[in-house]
């Protein structure tokens, strides 16, 4: 037992003035996300009901298990982005589970913009079905859409990852044993008909359900042929001629009872294997979090505060507690789960880098799933530190962090800048699950040391040409690069455009983890072999 | 008469009785045997005697019922005596001729007796001239069907038609007026032939605003016979009582004693030994009418002991070794009021279907409920775990209380029937709660007909208030929770949502209405809201209705359920994996879960055309176009491959039109015809 001792005074002015900068942040994040969840409007959204059919979330809930838990993904994604608003990208993606069985859900929500594929709603897609194989989670589709977003199909359609690379994700899952499951609730035209027809079982909805390669205008076009779309591939088509679907569903909720029924069939075992613990709730009071962590970075805290209100029993065992001490690592248990956490507590220096690299490997070697919360400026400069060869110390970080095959969780606590972002598993590290909270930044470099190094280089450019260059007018020419970057280092910004798969009130990260953890537990860990560490 | 001492009883019976008699056998240091069929080989009454034996088959005719089974156990385990506690053997004079010429005692009446009585139109005869007065009747042994016609004609309708060898309901029939008489007595002779081997007849005036009120009688071998007052049993569903209560309300002493001492010259006239039962109905003017004398135990016994605080078991085995009654008339005395509640494994909703199945839970937690045990008694003939079978009478048990008065002990009754904790098998109780909570019952407002005349309110569709709703859903979560013992987060049923309240969404509805409407009733859906951080703190919004909820575990079955600062303690179970029952001290809520996957929504819609499911030849047209033809109905054969292939209406309605005629080709997923459904 290592039971973390709080030093935190809740009366203090600190404490309360972070403590409301955060509430403030956090109730304006509920309120987005609340307006995002009403999809395309209540316009929209009574047309689709008169339609006899279920919104998007309703659909969801019927999906779930009663009182389950829903993991909602990215639903800040697209906000702000495209000059017409396209809430959650037109598409809602979770975890959620269904008779049983942990799923990966997603669900094109017809109110907005019919459900049609903006670039962020392919990319919102495939990072649900990466997910999904990460995690060895079946998949869920909950069509109603009416295909790329014909406007941008340059941004859709030809690449890598556009989508196309949905229909090879479902086939790539569904050989690695992964049951796609396909209910489709509306359209599904053209690309669009392959979810449903690569999918390992179909169902589809009496007199709303469509599937066709060409809808009837196209058919018309094409080859004269005048049908509806109901005759041209609607449910009696497919669930009797065509066989394109496989059940037939009286109405949404009988398709999604249907959906549930498919997941009951699975046969689905869990493969992940840890040595749990009864889970208990933290002794530190988690709603202290807010009161600790404040908004500002600029004003460091004790990241064990932060551990301590999260993890079980606020049991955290501490590794090299007295070495590299800007680097937390431990042991803990969150819902249970045994986690090794590594947390920032200051800027990396050399020694954090190999302590943190140990740890590492120490959980590759024990599959034990890491944990790491973000708060950090980024590695030491200057020559001392240059020379000593922190470069290479941090190397081995970032080949620990990229090569252990471990379920890896991120989230960003505070600051995630420049190379500290790659050590502490960034989003390029594939970690399985990566959060951010309100407070937190992302960029390259600070504003203010962006700012800086561009206004150093002016400087010297004024000097060489012998100009002068006034306080104020360097601070003016400082200002845009701030606002530049705090714009786009704002967790909505990067949560808009998928670099992370959700910015989370810092409440919900204990939750958030277990519930992460336990649905990666799905997959088995696998072996680690590390790459060459520069010694 | 020698005093026939024994110390080995055998119980000729099965269930609640035998168990009781039993107990107060081994209380007097008796041994004890019980005997049982193969359906019996597990229940209770074989686990509490000290032997049993087995006597054959489930079927009672060939186990309970025979003579020779019975009387070869006795042998068998040596029993000095056979006590035949109610129905079986019990009234069956040829029995009590067997044991007699085996030397083993009778607990109950001579042969005799129960002959005098057992024949209903003789015992009348004998009655009227032992002065006890008589409904107006026919008890006549020339059984003609014009005569007993004319003479249902002369005593005026109703009337009540009855086997004479009867008992129990079979074999009795009202009959409104004459032209329904020989429906009625055609149908009596065939149920009394088949139920008693004797088709006799006999008729009474059915009285309007009956009561019935049975007095208890009890007779020693030495000359004396006491009577231990009345109950009032006219709470019946088909002539079987349902409630019984001790004594009758509206009783005067005068008349109380008028009856009683009616009762003991029955009693007397017919020689009677040991515990018996002298029927009446009750006017409303307090005139009173015998019926029948019943030459056993009651079922209903309990209730005069709770009141007179004696054992009417331990009176029958002290009569029947030959002592005299315990106690003279002038030592009774009546002790507050009692009731007697029947619990039958049977479905109300569904007409009184009986029920069978596994008691997954069969308790009364006296304690919990807060009862007083000195106050409540159950007198049971089966325990958790044991199974109900379809062989016998349904009855599981009787649940019997006490109080000082009348009100008091109905209150008990009430709160006794919400605490018994009954699980796996369909039974009576909640019907029984709405009996013994019935303001007409709780102002004495009795009559046989009582069922009949509040059948709107005892079987109406309840409609629950929000809070009952909102309470079922709560538990309804709580058991969810319950069922997943997992420590995945993904298994606790919080409705966990991302930057949000915390959502759940939870359907029920009343299986009342459901059985009153359409199967698919709409319901109830419960949506609740809570706030991280607060475990147990709901908004729910039922309707345009919202109500801060908390939840509470407590030990067990227990839970308490917080509404709008209303916190309330509550049972809650889970039946049959989709009723929510809560119960408290004041009645119970049973709400249907509708459970995402329990959902029928229905399935084939009826399809409008009907085509050929493969290459063939249309054989013949079997409906004329337009003609109206029930779902199912064939319509069209073909021949296929060799074999012929019926195309059947797929639901009610009628064809439009056929495209072909027979000897016609057909192709693959051509049409045959036209069919419009009906609407």
């Amino acid at each position: 037992m290592a039971i973390v001792t709080t030093q935190i005074n809740p009366r203090s002015a600190l404490f309360q003035a972070n403590e409301a900068a955060m509430r403030k942040e956090v109730a304006r994040l509920r309120e987005l996300t609340a307006a995002i969840g009403r999809g395309g409007g209540d316009k929209a959204r009574a047309r689709h009901e008169g339609r006899g059919k279920l919104l998007v979330r309703d659909r969801i809930d019927h999906l779930l298990d009663e009182g389950s838990p829903f993991l909602e993904l990215s639903a800040l994604a697209a906000h702000e982005v495209y000059e017409d608003a396209v809430p959650a990208a037109s598409i809602v993606t979770g975890i959620g589970r269904v008779s049983g069985v942990e799923c990966v859900i997603v669900a094109n929500d017809a109110t907005v913009k019919g459900g049609t594929y903006y670039p962020l709603t392919v990319k919102k897609h495939l990072r649900a079905q990466e997910i999904a194989r990460k995690h060895r989670l079946p998949c869920i589709y909950l069509v109603d859409s009416g295909g790329a977003f014909l406007p941008r199909q340059d941004e859709v359609f030809p690449d890598r990852d556009h989508f196309g690379r949905i229909f090879y994700n479902q086939a790539t899952l569904s050989a690695e044993g992964i049951p796609q499951i396909a209910v489709v609730m509306g359209s599904c035209t053209a690309g669009g008909a392959y979810v449903p027809a690569m999918a390992d079982e179909s169902i589809i909805v009496k007199e709303q359900g469509t599937i066709f390669l060409g809808g009837p205008p196209l058919v018309k076009a094409a080859t004269g042929e005048s049908i509806s779309a109901e005759a041209l591939g609607g449910a009696d088509v497919h669930a009797k001629l065509s066989g394109v679907a496989d059940h037939y569903a009286e109405n949404d909720a009988h398709a999604l009872q249907l959906a549930r029924a498919c997941i009951s069939r699975l046969n689905w075992q869990k493969r992940g294997r840890l040595a749990m613990q009864a889970p208990k709730p933290p002794r530190l009071d988690p709603a202290e979090l807010y009161g600790i962590v404040g908004t500002d970075l600029k004003k460091p805290f004790d990241v064990r505060e932060v551990i301590g209100r999260i993890v079980d029993d606020s049991d955290f065992d501490e590794f090299k507690r007295y070495y590299g001490d800007t680097l937390i690592t431990g042991f803990a248990h969150i819902h249970g789960y045994p986690v090794g956490i590594v947390a920032n507590n200051g800027v990396l220096f050399s020694e954090s880098a190999l302590k943190g690299a140990h740890f590492i490997e120490l959980c590759a070697q024990r599959k034990i799933p890491l944990v790491f919360l973000q708060n950090i400026t980024g590695f030491m400069v200057g020559s001392r530190y240059e020379h000593e060869g922190i470069a290479k110390h941090g190397a081995k970080l970032v080949t620990a962090v990229a090569c252990a095959r471990v379920p890896k969780f991120t989230v960003l606590i505070g600051g995630s800048f420049g190379a500290g972002n790659y050590g502490m598993c960034g989003r390029a590290f594939e970690p399985n699950l990566l959060f951010m909270w309100p407070n937190a930044r992302i960029s390259v470099m600070g504003g203010e040391q962006a700012a800086g190094v561009l206004a150093q280089v002016k400087r010297e450019q004024h000097e060489r040409d012998g100009r002068e260059w006034s306080a104020e007018d360097e601070e003016a020419f400082k200002q845009p690069t701030r606002a530049q970057y705090e714009h786009q280092g704002h967790p909505y910004y990067a949560s808009a455009r998928l670099w992370d798969d959700g910015v989370i009130d810092p409440l919900q990260t204990r939750d958030v983890l277990g519930l992460s953890l336990a649905a990666a537990m799905n997959a088995e860990i696998e072996d680690t072999r590390f790459g060459v560490f520069r010694m | 008469m020698t005093a026939p001492r024994f110390d080995t009883l055998l119980v000729a019976n099965r269930g609640e009785i035998a168990c009781r008699v039993m107990r107060t056998a081994r209380r007097m240091g008796l041994r004890t045997v019980a005997v049982y069929s193969d359906a019996d080989a597990n229940a209770r009454h074989v686990r509490e005697a000290d032997e049993a034996i087995r006597i054959g088959p489930a079927a009672a005719r060939e186990s309970y019922l025979d003579v020779a089974a019975v009387v070869e156990a006795a042998r068998r385990t040596g029993a000095g005596a056979i006590h035949p506690g109610y129905g079986f053997l019990s009234e069956n004079g040829g029995f009590v001729e067997a044991l007699d010429a085996a030397g083993i005692v009778f607990v109950g009446p001579p042969a005799a007796a129960i002959a005098a009585m057992g024949d209903k139109s003789a015992a009348k005869a004998r009655m009227a001239k032992a002065g006890v007065p008589l409904v107006p009747g026919y008890h006549g042994s020339d059984q003609d069907d014009a005569l007993l016609k004319a003479e249902a004609d002369k005593i005026g309708y109703p009337v009540l038609l009855k086997a004479s060898a009867g008992g129990g309901g079979k074999g009795m029939r009202v009959v409104e007026s004459s032209d329904q008489f020989q429906a009625a007595l055609d149908g009596c002779r065939r149920e009394s032939q088949a139920a008693f081997n004797d088709d006799r007849m006999l008729i009474e005036k059915y009285l309007t605003q009956p009561r019935h009120v049975e007095v208890q009688v009890f007779c020693d071998s030495h000359g004396n016979g006491v009577y231990l007052f009345e109950r009032d049993c006219s709470v019946q569903r088909r002539h079987q009582k349902v409630l019984e209560e001790a004594p009758a309300p509206g009783m005067t002493a005068a008349l109380r004693r008028e009856m009683g001492e009616a009762a003991v010259r029955a009693a007397k006239e017919i020689g009677y030994v040991g515990a018996g039962t002298v029927e009446f109905l009750l006017d409303a003017d307090r005139s009173f009418f015998f019926m029948e004398m019943n030459t056993r135990l009651q079922v209903e016994h309990p209730v005069t002991e709770m009141i007179t605080g004696q054992d009417l078991v331990e009176w029958q085995l002290r009569v029947a070794m030959g002592e005299p009654l315990p106690l003279a008339q002038e030592a009774l005395t009546i002790t507050g009021h009692s009731f007697e509640a029947r619990l039958y494994a049977e479905d109300p909703a569904q007409d009184f279907l009986p029920a069978t199945g596994r008691l997954e839970r069969f308790a009364l937690d006296l304690e919990g409920a807060g009862l007083d045990p000195c106050q409540v008694r159950l007198d049971s003939g089966v325990e958790t775990g044991d199974t109900v079978s379809m062989h016998y009478d349904p009855m599981l048990a009787k649940l019997i209380v006490h109080g000082d008065d009348r009100d008091q002990a109905l209150a008990t009754l009430n709160r006794a029937l919400a605490a018994l904790d009954i699980q796996g098998v369909v039974t009576n109780r909640g019907f029984l709660q709405r009996l013994a909570s019935h303001p007409a019952f709780k102002d004495c407002e009795l009559d046989t007909r009582f069922i009949e005349k509040h059948e709107a309110s005892l079987f109406a569709p309840r409609h629950y208030t929000t809070e009952a709703y909102a309470g079922a859903a709560l538990i309804g979560l709580h058991q969810l929770a319950r069922e997943c013992e997992s420590d995945s987060p993904w298994d606790r049923h919080d409705g966990f949502r991302l930057n949000a309240p915390h959502t759940i969404r939870i359907a029920l509805s009343d299986p009342g209405l459901a059985q009153h409407q359409a199967q698919d009733t709409a319901g109830v859906v419960v949506e609740g809201r809570r706030e991280q951080g607060t475990d147990t703190d709901w908004q729910l919004t039922i309707g345009n209705e919202t109500l801060s909820a908390r939840l509470e575990r407590l030990a067990g079955d227990a839970v308490a359920v917080t509404l709008n600062g209303h916190r309330r303690r509550l049972q809650a179970r889970l039946v049959d994996n989709s009723l929510v029952v809560m119960a408290d001290p004041r009645g119970e809520t049973r709400l249907f879960w509708r459970r995402i996957d329990a959902i029928d929504h229905g399935h084939h819609e009826a399809e409008s055309t009907l085509t050929a499911p493969m290459h063939g030849t249309v054989v013949a047209l079997l409906v004329e176009p337009g003609q109206k033809v029930e779902k199912g109905m064939p319509l069209m054969v073909m021949e296929a491959m060799k074999m012929e292939h019926t195309l059947t209406a797929p639901a009610d309605g009628q064809v439009a039109a056929f495209h072909f005629n027979a000897g016609d080709t057909v192709g693959q997923g051509d049409v045959l015809l036209e069919f419009t459904p009906e609407e």
